[in-house]
């Protein structure tokens, strides 16, 4: 067991090196560079853009930029908003809060949803439910996540006007209740592609289950329908939506971006969108760089959640 | 060193291929409704947008100022008008010209870039197959949408750099499809056959390997379009893509939202052909998946 976790965290440490290599080459590569957002103002001479460039440390080979970047990245300096002069870690944390509410407790409402739809779909197989199912999740996938929001915002708060269009409260009233309400639309929109996702696993792995010796034994020994699948079949076939959640991360934070910005919740999708409008680079980077680390710890935590749930894994050495 | 004569020899013993569209795989995925129903569908919208534009009265530059903001179905213009009068349904055809061009251009490139970067990896393995799936796995920690608007922030906004964009971070899944299928190809006889003719790896890896990896590949490309147009969708809804006046499926959506309580069709007509077009290449991807896996056949 040991062994497997040291492995898996030297293999995600590996990769946490590459994706700032690819990071830190987008951003100082790409034709102008960090400096472009000074020469685009159109007021500043050459002379004027070299000493920022100076000052910045930009003049330098690139290869000692990166590793004096990597360092400060490492010890907390992730540089100050070119916007604010907000440190950049502080201004991400101010809005890391609103994106983990939304992708939460979407995950859990597509969790419940998306299960017991693949559930019933693998009870009741090839029956008009579950071909009605896999249609509505290969729809759900398809539609993109913007319009979704747009529909919802014009049904449900322009047409019948039961949610608010957007903002995560309404000014003045920072109540629970009023929270919630406000919650209601972006979590049910960031929520449609996990609930396809969900169903589709979830269908696939209880058939799996369901086919296993253990099941048939259940069933001859006469336990019961309901308890074989509650209590038999469902707890095996979570096991395998633990990596589905952990490698769901990237997806979930795409859509958290573009939820965010159609009912202008102040998360960090929509603070990475405003930062990119104002070529406001040190923070670019800083989310670019925020948002792989969660995916590789989304990733490394399944691993290793389901390393501890199904003991075969970290024996058979993967 | 051609394996001509070998093939050539063994010809007469095969027996006669079934036509086209009798051959097993179109069978199978004749039968799958859904597939058939998007190909249909995507070779209507593919017409219409060629076609189209020269059929209508109205191009889609045109502003009819007396008719702003006309609903769909009430009159002259059968999808209504914008907010400057103009045409939604020359607009919606003309935006499908860019958007499925730019769905089916970045495919190509993705596919291209992806083959050769799955097959070398596979092929080689080793430290340098090693190294290409690592930067692979890299490149997907970042979330796609975060990376295409990083990288969109960077560059001019054109029709041909947002193609490129789109290709160059979607290649990856395509990278490690054909990564696994030619690393399992290679051990098989006909492949060790190739080698000990002392064929060359090169040829080896795009006659022998490559056209024995094809099926994945077509469902990996029919997926990456729609993967594509969503894209493309996107980023040109938050703004960073194709810019007006050229028109796309994502920017006709892009000022929609303002007018979303008095025009709620200039958002809802767009949003569904994207939904149509996105949601028929799903269906085709998953219909050929069934099809070209023959063990799949008979159930």
């Amino acid at each position: 067991m040991i062994a497997f976790l040291l492995r898996r965290l030297g293999q995600s440490l590996l990769l946490l090196l590459i994706v700032s290599v690819i990071g830190f080459a987008i951003l100082h590569l790409a034709p102008g560079g960090p400096l472009s957002q000074f020469a685009a103002g159109g007021d500043m001479t050459q002379a004027d853009l070299d000493r920022i460039a100076e000052q910045l440390g930009l003049n330098r080979p690139l290869p000692v930029q990166y590793v004096e970047w990597l360092w400060r990245m490492l010890t907390g300096d992730w540089g100050l908003s070119y916007r604010d002069q907000q440190p950049v870690l502080h201004i991400i944390a101010s809005h890391l809060g609103a994106t983990l509410e939304l992708m939460l407790t979407s995950t859990l409402l597509a969790m419940v949803i998306g299960a017991w739809v693949g559930i019933l779909g693998a009870i009741r197989r090839y029956s008009l439910f579950d071909s009605l199912a896999t249609i509505g999740a290969m729809i759900a996938l398809s539609i993109p996540t913007f319009w979704f929001g747009l529909v919802i915002i014009y049904v449900f708060s322009v047409g019948l006007g039961w949610l608010p269009a957007g903002n995560r409260y309404t000014m003045g009233d920072g109540s629970f209740l009023n929270q919630v309400h406000h919650l209601i639309g972006p979590c049910i929109v960031l929520a449609l592609v996990s609930t396809a996702v969900w169903s589709r696993y979830m269908r696939s792995s209880m058939l799996e289950v369901v086919n296993q010796d253990y099941i048939r034994t259940a069933r001859a020994k006469g336990v019961p329908e309901r308890q074989i699948l509650l209590r038999h079949a469902l707890r095996n076939a979570l096991l395998p939506m633990i990596t589905i959640t952990g490698l769901h991360v990237p997806t979930l934070l795409s859509g958290a971006l573009v939820t965010e910005t159609v009912f202008t919740w102040p998360g960090m999708g929509r603070l990475f969108l405003d930062s990119i409008s104002y070529r406001d680079y040190p923070v670019v980077m800083g989310i670019l760089m925020f948002t792989a680390v969660l995916v590789l710890l989304g990733s490394l935590l399944a691993d290793l959640l389901y390393g501890v749930a199904d003991p075969r894994i970290s024996r058979s050495g993967r | 060193m051609s394996g001509v004569p070998f093939t050539s020899t063994a010809e007469p013993t095969l027996p006669p291929a079934p036509g086209f569209w009798n051959s097993p795989g179109l069978r199978r995925f004749r039968r799958h409704r859904l597939a058939v129903f998007g190909a249909a569908t995507i070779v209507f919208l593919t017409l219409a947008c060629i076609v189209g534009p020269w059929l209508l009265p109205y191009t889609d530059t045109f502003i009819d100022i007396r008719n702003r903001f006309a609903p769909p179905f009430s009159g002259p213009h059968v999808l209504g008008t914008d907010p400057l009068g103009r045409d939604i349904l020359a607009r919606l055809l003309m935006a499908g010209r860019i958007s499925l061009a730019v769905g089916f251009s970045a495919m190509a490139i993705a596919m291209a870039i992806g083959i050769v970067v799955g097959m070398v990896a596979g092929f080689y393995e080793g430290a340098l197959g090693a190294a290409l799936m690592r930067f692979v796995d890299a490149m997907l920690c970042f979330p796609s949408i975060f990376l295409l608007l990083a990288i969109s922030a960077l560059i001019s906004p054109s029709v041909p750099s947002i193609i490129l964009l789109i290709a160059m971070t979607s290649w990856m899944e395509v990278a490690r499809v054909v990564e696994a299928q030619i690393r399992s190809l290679k051990t098989r006889e006909f492949a060790q056959a190739a080698v000990s003719f002392g064929a060359s790896n090169r040829r080896i890896m795009i006659r022998e390997l490559l056209p024995n990896a094809i099926a994945p590949i077509v469902v990996a490309a029919t997926l990456n379009v729609a993967h594509a147009i969503l894209a493309e969708s996107y980023i040109s809804f938050l703004g960073f893509g194709i810019q007006p006046p050229t028109p796309s499926w994502g920017n006709m959506l892009d000022s929609a939202q303002s007018y979303l309580t008095s025009a709620p069709w200039l958002a809802i007509i767009p949003g569904a052909a994207i939904t149509l077009a996105v949601t028929s290449f799903n269906f085709i991807g998953d219909g050929l998946r069934d099809a070209l896996d023959p063990r799949m056949d008979g159930q």
